[in-house]
């Protein structure tokens, strides 16, 4: 999924000061799982902003709406009847969301909540890591599974470095060496002798050097 | 024991502090309490095992952000007792009244009348 991670509430005040009337947008997906812009923090950030202007003496309208997805056309037409009824939205939804409702809803400002961080897996309650890069060519079916673009820090294709120690990474000993994890996976597996086979050079216009990128399918096409 | 505790407080029945949400603490604000405090089982006795580590954590996150928006994150308090300390409920609630009485009522009551 798309991890995000909540911004100070200080940041998201600052960017709506002058605003009166606003919606706070949530996204039941990605950042309702990793707790970030779900319908439960749509109602603390509301509440807690409510509070902030009452107190300040302004009169502000905050309004709470959590849809089903913002990166979905459908979706977004929910708010179709009230969304230029706000002077801003602020949008807790991962940054596709938040650039997504900007197009359908062209003259509203709409103000990330989040920062949006990477893809990744909830390790645990609370911890979140980074799997995944999407460079749109998937090689983890001759890296034991382990993905050295996004877990190495230097996106080593034929590693390890000599960085690594004891299983660590030099830039950090907290954090496992991708390359560690993927020989010793290779090793449980019977298929070390993969790792002789030298990765090729990586055809890199498939990540972000291509600029930005889009998939085409014309076999779902309507 | 037929205790006496302030009138003031009003109980929030919940089957265990985990239920405790930080929107339940600032919900409680917005509509014009002057405190909270969340009353949990001795840290360790859980029913649930993590009920009240939980509940401790959303109190102190509720806290932070009513410091922010300037409400006073002291109004929100998180205690701990066993099922039998019927005198320290007691003792408890006569120290949380205390502490509201001398910083006053929730600034949006204030804030509300103005607005009026
Ligand atoms: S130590 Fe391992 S993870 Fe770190 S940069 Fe070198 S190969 Fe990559």
């Amino acid at each position: 999924m798309i991890v995000a991670d909540k911004k100070p509430i200080e940041e998201i005040i600052e960017e709506i000061k002058d605003y009166t009337t606003i919606l706070i947008l949530g996204c039941n997906e990605c950042v309702t799982v990793c707790e970030a812009g779900g319908k439960k923090e749509v109602g603390i950030l509301a509440s807690a902003l409510r509070m902030y202007f009452l107190n300040q003496g302004k009169d502000v309208t905050i309004d709470e709406r959590t849809l089903e997805r913002q990166c979905d056309h459908e979706y977004l037409e929910e708010i179709r009847d009230v969304a230029d009824q706000y002077d801003a939205i602020v949008s807790l939804a991962c940054g596709v969301g938040v650039q997504f409702t900007a197009e359908e809803y062209h003259t509203v400002p709409v103000i990330p909540g989040v920062n949006t961080c990477f893809l990744g897996a909830t390790e645990a309650r609370g911890l979140w890591t980074e799997r995944c890069q999407a460079c749109g060519e998937c090689i983890l079916a001759r890296t034991g599974g382990i993905c050295p673009v996004s877990r190495c820090a230097k996106r080593i294709l034929n590693g390890p470095c000599g960085g690594s120690s004891n299983g660590k990474c030099e830039i950090n000993k907290e954090l496992d060496c991708a390359w560690q994890l993927i020989i010793d996976r290779l090793d449980a597996l019977g298929k070390l002798d993969d790792y002789e086979t030298i990765s090729p050079i990586k055809d890199w216009s498939t990540d972000r050097a291509g600029g930005p990128r889009k998939v085409v399918r014309e076999d779902v096409q309507l | 024991m037929r205790l006496k505790y302030p009138s003031s407080i009003k109980i929030v029945r919940i089957p265990c502090t985990g239920k405790v949400d930080i929107l339940h603490i600032l919900r409680a604000f917005e509509m014009g309490a002057d405190g909270v405090y969340a009353v949990g089982c001795m840290e360790g006795d859980c029913h649930y095992d993590s009920g009240n580590f939980r509940a401790r954590k959303r109190v102190e996150q509720a806290r932070k952000i009513l410091d922010t928006i300037g409400i006073g994150g002291e109004r929100v308090q998180m205690y701990n007792l066993s099922a039998g300390e019927g005198p320290l409920f007691a003792k408890y609630a006569v120290e949380m009244h205390e502490k509201i009485l001398k910083l006053g009522p929730n600034p949006l009551k204030l804030a509300k009348k103005k607005a009026a």
